[in-house]
């Protein structure tokens, strides 16, 4: 799979983007091309999957090989693509409604089985293909299309479900920051099985604005904590503030007291009170790494089995299987 | 070890015999019927079997909903079905005698095992008296034997426990089964020998329960004679194995992709009766098949297009209610034209319906039953063995023309059982695969002379492309909502799907060129159409059959055939789904619908008796 550098404009399909002028997209599709441009993999050898909404549209507009399939179901064709071809490096592009709502339970299994295909949630909450109706991850009261008098749903806090799934590799990016999307989409692409890259995504015409109190840049410093493994977990405009992991609940404290941030512990348990900071207006939202260990990786499983069957048994002869049993002869 | 004890009772010929084994789901009724079946084969009858299982697990014991049957029809001319009604019911509980009964031929044998039937027993079965006292049984030759007491007896120097020598009974009774029919107990001793090579007091004790059986027919208070149903003397020449429809199908879906030159890539679902396709083909792994047990049914269909995609044959096998989940990625499939095979082994229904029992109506919805115009070839599968047949043609269509395939079969081909004749490998026709590699001039959505677009593997430098659900380009493939072009599109896959007639047979008509009826029949009737019209042929009536297996697009020729005869008979399994479509295709003709939707096949003798209406209406 390694040969010479791509650049971005290798990776550039010949299909006009269409999604809206100023949609968060732009820049995640930018960053993709980056990174994806710089992990030395040939492009033939890119295969882009998708469901329905505006972020399924992603594989036209990449110069390699892209499956666009129906709504909620690209994690199962993932499986079945990297399953039939582990060569393949296998990214999907999803949103919030559907990668977890019509297509939540496709979701859950593609991470529990940790199947190697790098997964970019663009969260907008809200529904922007079919025209602005609340999704999954809009919060509570929320005014939309189909909610008139605000939404009552509980929202899904979409980190939090990777990790109840058992994701091996769980990130958080902002489709503002270049430098982040780069480096997130690069860590994922380097992890050995499932990869799941939350994207704090605006979208311009139905929900305009969503994460501005988080990650505009007059807040973000104060509003995100970006999480590092090995780097202490400050954050602030001066990051003298910092994070401390007590049993059952994060403690703000002084930079100096922040705790060493350790994504590949085995337990989720802090990944899981990091991810849900977003509850309390008083805490950091966390972005960057929440999550990384190492698991066995589905498909090579599924291949190894195959392999040792025919190793051990020698390739199957056809006759063998239809001549096997009882016989008998009719002269 | 086949003493000839009863040797001097009258021996008397019968051309065919149907037996009904009953039980409790514990008492190893299936085990005992495919002994029978396996071991009258080897005697070279032919035969057709059925098996009646609930589609519960353990059904509290003793109860009627537990109730297990194995229905086998052997003789020495052509088997067709597992036959109408049973000549001998052995029922081993009072719940199996009150199930099955009303189903014996008048004058048949019951054989009761007496030992079962105390207060208790007859209370679990919801019987206020016993039927063997009440006279129920009159009209009948009842066999009454206490087989718990026999059993016993036989093992009482086993080492076994009191309970697991009660589990030699079905043994026992085969053995006495063997006795009255003239089978040989090697078979059966041998089948005991490698079953429990590690248990050697089960095959002991088994072994000697089956012999004891075999010997107790000689108590001629039981019995006034034994049968014999000679070897079969039209079946033609070859090497034959009994093989039921699951596993038929699964091997021709192995022999379809060798075929093509492609490995197997099995998305699946667990659902009854289609499970056991799953079940074989991970066993396959040596030979480089890949199985994935999916979430459910959509992921199960969807990586199969997946593994499609990536050049493996990608297939999945489900049941109605599956197939009805699947329907929106059938469509996608026929969107972005990749070779996948769908095998929908039907139960009856709507919804979850009777997962056990067997129904022809998911046709429509398999031929129409998706959003928008998208075709796709169906075929059916009419005799067990034939499943192995028609699981190479869908390969074989579905690698062609670039199209997903439905097989349908259903419950009763795929646990019925009939001898398959083998076929010799070196004559089946290979389709091999070529995928494009040429960068020079590809085009995603250029055709071949079947209408078919080239199959490129991602990974193949030089030929990026992108695929998905929304409206093609001609040619190009890319994304294109333009009037003209959608209506291009949409002639074009149609085209492609009845291409396909091209490429199959014109059914044969058997029975006489023109007449007064023709009887059409269509996926697992054949057996019960062909003995009904047979037997009318033989009488002189002026009535032919045929059988389909390509049902969409169905075979050229049948206007001609349909128009030698006044009348079209369509017996099947729903409310009459072929009949509307042949009324649909075919509109100059007068189509018969008779229609039975009671979850249980066609009997030879109804099905004669509508014919014979018609013939004399």
């Amino acid at each position: 799979m390694i040969q010479s550098k791509l650049t971005k404009k290798d990776l550039k399909s010949d299909q006009e983007v269409r999604w809206c002028p100023g949609c968060g997209d732009y820049a995640i599709l930018n960053a993709a091309y980056a990174a994806l441009a710089e992990l030395g993999i040939k492009k033939e050898n890119f295969v882009w999957v998708s469901g329905i909404g505006c972020s399924s549209r992603f594989p036209y507009y990449v110069d390699s090989y892209g499956f666009h399939t129906i709504h909620g179901r690209a994690p199962a064709f993932a499986t079945g693509i990297r399953t039939a071809n582990p060569e393949l490096s296998v990214w999907l592009a999803t949103g919030d409604g559907d990668g977890l709502s019509i297509g939540g339970n496709h979701m859950i299994h593609v991470l529990r089985r940790n199947v190697d295909v790098k997964i970019l949630l663009f969260n907008n909450e809200i529904y922007g293909l079919t025209k602005g109706q609340y999704s999954p991850t809009s919060p509570i009261g929320h005014r939309s299309k189909s909610t008139p008098f605000g939404s009552v749903d509980r929202p899904f806090n979409p980190l939090s479900v990777a990790l109840g799934a058992g994701a091996t590799f769980v990130a958080r990016t902002p489709d503002n920051d270049v430098k982040h999307m780069n480096q997130t989409i690069r860590q994922a692409a380097a992890h050995k099985g499932c990869a799941f890259v939350e994207v704090y995504q605006n979208c311009v015409i139905f929900n305009d604005g969503a994460f501005d109190e988080i990650y505009d840049k007059k807040v973000r410093k104060e509003r995100t904590i970006n999480l590092q493994a090995g780097q202490p977990m400050v954050y602030g405009t001066e990051m003298d503030k910092g994070l401390r992991l007590r049993e059952f609940h994060v403690e703000r404290v002084s930079a100096e007291d922040a705790d060493v941030w350790d994504p590949h512990l085995e337990s989720p348990a802090k990944a899981f009170l990091l991810a849900q900071l977003d509850q309390d207006p008083d805490m950091p939202n966390a972005i960057g790494l929440l999550r990384q260990v190492e698991a066995p990786v589905f498909e090579h499983d599924v291949r190894r089995q195959v392999d040792e069957a025919t190793e051990k048994k020698g390739r199957g002869k056809l006759a063998d299987l239809i001549y096997s049993s009882d016989t008998w002869e009719v002269d | 070890m086949t003493r000839e004890i009863g040797t001097e009772l009258p021996l008397q010929q019968q051309e065919s015999v149907v037996i009904r084994f009953a039980g409790d789901s514990g008492d190893g009724m299936q085990i005992t019927g495919n002994q029978f079946t396996g071991t009258s084969a080897g005697v070279g009858n032919d035969l057709a079997t059925l098996p009646d299982f609930p589609a519960e697990i353990r059904a509290p014991a003793g109860t009627r909903p537990g109730v297990s049957g194995f229905q086998i029809h052997f003789g020495s001319s052509e088997v067709h079905t597992p036959g109408d009604a049973p000549d001998v019911l052995v029922a081993m509980n009072p719940a199996a005698l009150a199930v099955n009964l009303s189903d014996l031929k008048p004058g048949g044998i019951v054989v009761v095992n007496t030992g079962n039937f105390k207060e208790t027993d007859l209370k679990k079965a919801k019987l206020e008296r016993s039927p063997l006292g009440d006279g129920s049984l009159e009209g009948f030759r009842v066999i009454s034997i206490d087989i718990n007491e026999r059993v016993k007896k036989a093992l009482e120097d086993s080492p076994l426990s009191a309970k697991d020598v009660q589990r030699c009974k079905n043994f026992w009774t085969l053995g006495m089964m063997y006795w009255l029919y003239s089978r040989p107990l090697e078979p059966t001793m041998n089948w005991l020998a490698t079953k429990f090579a590690k248990r050697p007091e089960l095959v002991e004790a088994n072994q000697k329960a089956l012999q004891s059986g075999f010997n107790a027919g000689d108590i001629h208070e039981m019995f006034q004679g034994r049968y014999e149903v000679p070897a079969c003397d039209v079946m033609p020449p070859g090497t034959y194995r009994n093989i039921m429809g699951n596993p038929a199908l699964g091997l021709g879906l192995m022999a379809g992709s060798e075929l093509a030159g492609l490995d197997i890539f099995l998305g699946a679902y667990p659902i009854t009766p289609a499970s056991d396709i799953l079940h074989q083909l991970s066993g396959y792994k040596h030979y480089g098949v890949v199985t994935m047990q999916a979430e459910d049914e959509i992921a199960a269909i969807c990586a199969a297009i997946g593994a499609s995609y990536t050049g493996y044959l990608g297939m999945t096998a489900t049941s109605g209610p599956g197939l009805a989940l699947k329907t929106e990625a059938m469509g996608l499939a026929v969107a972005v034209e990749l070779p996948l095979v769908i095998i929908d082994v039907q139960r009856a229904g709507p919804s979850t319906g009777m997962p056990t029992k067997v129904e022809q109506a998911d046709l429509l919805q398999c031929v129409f039953g998706r959003n928008s115009e998208a075709p796709m070839p169906v075929l059916a599968a009419s005799t067990p063995s034939d499943c192995f047949d028609i699981g190479i043609e869908a390969c074989r269509i579905a690698v062609q023309y670039m199209t997903p395939v439905v097989v349908l079969t259903d419950n009763y081909l795929a646990n019925g059982s009939e001898p398959w004749r083998l076929p010799k490998l070196e004559d089946l026709e290979p389709f091999e695969v070529e995928f494009r590699t040429d960068p020079e001039g590809y085009q995603p959505y250029s055709r071949d002379e079947k209408g078919a677009r080239p199959w490129v593997k991602p990974g193949t430098p030089g030929l990026e492309h992108r695929i998905g659900g929304l409206e093609k380009e001609h040619l190009t493939g890319n994304i294109c909502y333009d009037a003209d072009n959608h209506e291009l599109m949409t002639n074009l896959r149609h085209n492609k799907v009845m291409a396909v007639r091209d490429s199959i047979p014109t059914p044969e008509v058997f029975g006489p060129e023109s007449g007064d009826l023709l009887v059409v029949g269509w996926g697992s009737t054949l057996g019960a159409i062909t003995g009904a019209v047979d037997r009318l042929q033989k009488k002189d009536a002026s009535v032919g059959r045929m059988h389909l297996r390509h049902l969409w697009p169905l075979p050229a020729g049948l206007d001609e055939i349909f128009s030698r005869y006044k009348a079209i008979l369509v017996p099947e399994y729903n409310m009459g789904q072929m009949a509307r479509i042949l009324r649909s295709e075919y509109q100059s003709h007068s189509f018969h619908s008779y229609p039975k939707v009671q979850g249980k096949p066609f009997t030879t003798t109804e099905l004669m008796h509508k014919i014979t209406g018609i013939l004399e209406s």
